[in-house]
């Protein structure tokens, strides 16, 4: 495959870090920092945006920023992976930057500068995971994005903020440092490279390596990345929903979750590659142990009343469906588990505007206390409304795409199993979602809530969620934008 | 930048180590204190501009020892004055006068009382400490060693804190008793080989028992000095009551002069023995790593907490070195450089603390980062080099000694992995509280941020950071030759006789 160097990847990646400059320096004007951070994430969507036809036409563009060692380099990569994800965070950046002013404003948070200077490094380290052109620079970003979320995630600098701050922390860098670390130098001593391949089917490890190293290797990555919310390392993520819900949306839909899956399926196509897992027999043993994530955060979803907890489950279950998808093997199971990236990220990122909204406009966070507030706040919970749609994989909202494709995908790998799987996964998610939309719309406002009139929040909050919610639809109906890339990764 | 070529005649050793002497001997015909410090700040900055030539003037094609001098000094007892360096000395005595400015400018307010002979001991230190990596003769290698010790004991035992003489007599005990071990071998290795000469002593068929004796006497000196497990209990003592220009010399260059020993004495000398004995060093060196990480974990004294990250982090350099490949000695070499500048740095900043709020306790010290964006600024990019965050400095370090280490041994390479995570620990710990930890501290508000002095301190080292994080190559290409040379040595046919015991 041709590659091309290219300096729009540096200056893509820059553009956030010199917003988180700007913002930083424009502490004490707020529309000023906004503006820096739109300034910012605009010009990164721009730079991203002028990718697509270069990587459509074929072409796979590189640039190297820094040689260390040979083998061992910071070099960026854009191919049709990276801009399923770079594209997706990019672009919801935008949205998020005019839902966090609302919010944050609507709830008169303290030290706004650091959280949207934080923010802004978040995205710089989640858009060079993206642009990744070998491991050392993918572990570079990833380690970027656990230390710049620490702050948003203590944002509160309360006993349950430093609590979830510190479980944060201890599990992402003990994983990082304790497995990624290792595997990393150990793939360099054997190969002599962190590169990773041109395409996802050879992978990088020289043949005739003994078959417990590739697999203790494999092992390492796969729970290394813990940021992927393969149980049982999840437990940061419940944990990090003390975060102002902004950060909650962005963790979820954008900058780490996906860092933590995107490098976990990186890793297993481009440094595995589909032949040694296929040799190996490495698949279908990840696709069972994942669906093991898959079923119990959806049955843990469903006992949990606080709806940002729900929501924070769903996600750990959704997650392990795209890694669950590439381990098939097959390619319709890969582009299922791919296309899905960025799928749940346009949902599930409306999922937590609504509960932001929520919180903002009537200060609840328990799906019990929510009875009747649909009729208050039509807007929100219908927005929520098509993004559980997705979630559960009903047509023809964006999921439904991702569901189809793994279904077929199973079907390929002949595993009846995963094929079960998946559909009580569906019931599952169908039995947690669907009960916070009819108790919204249909049910009986609570005793207290006599006197209050409800409205919509502030439309800086109410606006970006419609867009998401529009566009969960849209990729739903038109899932060719996105599905050109993942199709392009098989070639 | 070009300078005019190197002029085989021009001393520029023999003027780098005495030039320090010189401006001490200056130094005590001055009179006003500010006027001193300026003296002691201008004649270390001179001194560093005038040993950059090295870096450009030197071939990093040849293991050579290169500019070297030599004159006879005792002629009877065939001592003589020998000089040279090699691309594993060039860069600790680069460091040595990059640092000493630094040393003098976060003493600028701290040290107030005997400013005359605190900078006077600063410039003894830096000569006695130029002259122990750039001897080529054993004795005058010797002296220097000695000479160091003095001036250290004083900066500890004068400008210490509550328990200076404790930590000053402890410090000079241990190192005492290293020295006379040293001596010892050194005067085996004369009777042997006849001759002072560091490189006649290389090479000499010496009998696989008289090694091992020779390298256990090398072991337990250097030990001391790294200090490797179990010989370390001097250093949390000596870093706690120095002053903070004695931390920073401490544990930037004195430390390093252990490792140093290792690479310039055991491991060409001795190498028969290096073998027999690499297995154990491995394991207590796996054990510093560990211990030293857990036990720096426990600290709530911040300066405990950096002396103890400090024998984990030559925990990885002893790893690396006797790894007995490329990439762990080159690796060992970076550990080495690196921990000068981030744990240089993190006394400094620790000093900062000090200055300003009279304590070292994690607890009191919590939330001023509030106050002091840009010190916390300083502060976590410190702690994130110290615990090996790719990208800075430490990273490049730890990368090739555990490269180096996965070519020896998987086992004990992956028994180090602990050690890499507890670093995560311990600086993310110290960094949360006193960056962003509790705000309920009553009196931070108060607290000025860095000024320029304090600032300009810490920028170079910063640069130093990224620099050799993000392009290490050039301070590895100026070691490589004479990093494969060691290990000729080291591996070569006199070790060949030990590899086939094991």
């Amino acid at each position: 495959m041709e590659t091309t160097p290219d300096i729009r990847l540096l200056l893509a990646i820059l553009a956030p870090l010199i917003g988180a400059g700007l913002v930083m320096a424009a502490r004490k004007r707020p529309n000023v920092r906004e503006a820096c951070s739109l300034l910012a994430a605009t010009v990164m969507f721009g730079i991203t945006a002028s990718l697509i036809p270069d990587i459509r036409a074929g072409k796979q563009l590189a640039f190297t920023v820094f040689q260390l060692l040979p083998g061992l380099s910071v070099t960026l990569r854009a191919d049709a992976l990276s801009m399923i994800f770079a594209v997706s965070a990019s672009f919801l950046w935008i949205v998020t930057i005019f839902y966090s002013a609302g919010y944050m404003r609507g709830l008169n948070e303290h030290a706004q500068t650091r959280f949207n200077t934080c923010f802004a490094l978040a995205l710089f380290g989640a858009i060079g995971c993206a642009f990744s052109d070998n491991l050392f620079t993918l572990y570079l970003f990833y380690e970027i994005v656990s230390i710049t979320t620490y702050p948003l995630v203590a944002h509160h600098q309360d006993e349950e903020g430093y609590e979830g701050g510190r479980k944060y922390l201890v599990y992402l860098t003990t994983t990082a440092k304790g497995l990624i670390l290792p595997a990393m130098v150990l793939i360099y001593v054997l190969t002599g490279s962190l590169d990773f391949a041109h395409n996802a089917r050879s992978g990088i490890l020289p043949p005739g390596l003994h078959h417990g190293i590739v697999t203790a290797l494999y092992v390492c990555c796969i729970l290394g990345f813990a940021k992927n919310g393969i149980m049982p390392l999840h437990h940061w993520l419940p944990g990090a929903m003390v975060a102002p819900t902004p950060v909650s949306a962005l963790l979820h839909a954008v900058a780490v979750v996906k860092v933590g899956v995107f490098s976990t399926v990186r890793v297993m196509l481009y440094v595995f590659g589909v032949d040694t897992m296929s040799a190996l027999n490495l698949g279908l043993p990840t696709a069972y142990f994942v669906s093991i994530t898959i079923l119990v955060a959806s049955a843990v979803a469903l006992s949990k009343d606080d709806l940002k907890a729900r929501l924070a489950y769903s996600t750990v279950s959704q997650l392990s469906y795209i890694i669950l998808g590439v381990a098939l093997l097959t390619p319709a199971g890969i582009e299922g588990g791919l296309i899905h990236i960025a799928n749940h990220a346009f949902s599930k990122i409306t999922l937590f505007f609504c509960a932001g909204a929520i919180y903002v406009a009537t200060h609840k966070k328990k799906i019990s206390e929510m009875g009747g507030l649909g009729r208050a706040m039509p807007f929100t919970f219908g927005a929520f409304a098509i993004a559980s749609l997705s979630m559960i994989g009903a047509p023809p909202v964006a999921g439904f795409v991702s569901k189809w494709y793994l279904l077929l995908g199973a079907l390929d790998a002949g595993s009846i199993g995963i094929l079960v799987v998946l559909l009580a996964s569906t019931v599952l998610n169908a039995a947690y979602f669907a009960p916070v939309v009819y108790h919204a719309f249909f049910g009986k406002p609570p005793e207290a809530d006599a006197h209050h009139h409800h409205r919509e929040a502030h439309p800086a909050m109410v606006i970006p969620l419609s867009i998401t919610a529009v566009i969960s639809v849209l990729i739903g109906i038109y899932p060719d934008f996105f599905m050109r890339f993942v199709k392009a990764v098989l070639q | 930048m070009t300078f005019p070529s190197h002029h085989p005649d021009f001393p520029i050793l023999s003027v780098l180590i005495f030039s320090p002497l010189v401006a001490a001997a200056i130094a005590v015909f001055i009179r006003s204190e500010g006027l001193l410090r300026w003296w002691t700040l201008a004649s270390t900055i001179v001194i560093a501009l005038v040993s950059l030539p090295l870096w450009c003037w030197f071939d990093a094609t040849t293991a050579k020892f290169q500019f070297v001098e030599h004159a006879a000094w005792i002629p009877s007892l065939k001592i003589s004055y020998t000089l040279g360096i090699d691309g594993i000395s060039l860069l600790l005595v680069l460091m040595t006068t990059l640092i000493m400015p630094l040393c003098v400018l976060c003493s600028w307010r701290y040290i107030t009382k005997r400013v005359k002979e605190f900078m006077i001991c600063l410039l003894v230190m830096e000569t006695a400490m130029v002259g122990v990596f750039c001897a080529l003769d054993f004795i005058l290698f010797f002296v220097f060693w000695e000479a160091m010790l003095i001036p250290m004991a004083l900066l500890i035992g004068v400008w210490g804190g509550p328990r200076k003489i404790y930590a000053a007599i402890k410090f000079f005990i241990y190192t005492m008793a290293g020295s006379i071990l040293l001596l010892v071998a050194i005067i085996a290795l004369y009777l042997k080989v006849g001759s002072f000469d560091i490189r006649a002593m290389m090479g000499h068929p010496y009998a696989a028992e008289f090694q091992c004796w020779v390298f256990l006497a090398f072991f337990i000196s250097f030990a001391i000095k790294v200090p490797m497990f179990p010989f370390h209990t001097w250093l949390p003592a000596a870093h706690v009551e120095a002053p903070t220009a004695g931390s920073v010399l401490l544990a930037s260059i004195l430390l390093k002069m252990g490792t140093y020993g290792f690479l310039r004495f055991s491991l060409p000398i001795t190498p028969h023995a290096t073998h027999v004995f690499t297995p154990y060093i491995l394991w207590l060196s796996v054990i510093a790593i560990i211990y030293g990480g857990l036990t720096a974990l426990a600290q709530s004294d911040l300066k405990k907490l950096v002396a103890y990250s400090s024998v984990s982090h030559m925990g990885f350099a002893t790893f690396g070195i006797f790894a007995l490949n490329v990439n762990g000695i080159e690796g060992a070499t970076m550990v080495m450089i690196n921990h000068g500048v981030t744990t240089g740095a993190l006394f400094i900043a620790v000093g900062i603390i000090y200055e300003r709020l009279h304590t070292r306790d994690l607890g009191e010290t919590a939330g001023m980062g509030k106050f002091m964006p840009v010190f916390a600024g300083f502060l976590g990019i410190f702690c994130l080099s110290s615990l090996a965050f790719p990208g800075t400095n430490s990273f490049i370090g730890e990368f090739l000694v555990l490269a180096g280490g996965f070519k020896v041994s998987k086992l004990m390479a992956i028994c180090t992995v602990p050690g890499v995570v507890i670093a995560a620990a311990y600086m993310l710990r110290m960094l949360q509280k006193v960056a962003y930890g509790h705000v309920n501290n009553p009196d931070h508000s108060q607290l000025a941020d860095l000024n320029l002095r304090e600032i300009v301190t810490l920028a170079p080292l910063l640069v130093f950071v990224f620099w050799i994080g993000l392009h290490p190559q050039p301070f590895i290409h100026v070691m490589h030759a004479s990093v494969q040379h060691l290990l000729e040595q080291a591996n070569g046919p006199l070790a060949n006789a030990a590899v086939a015991l094991r």
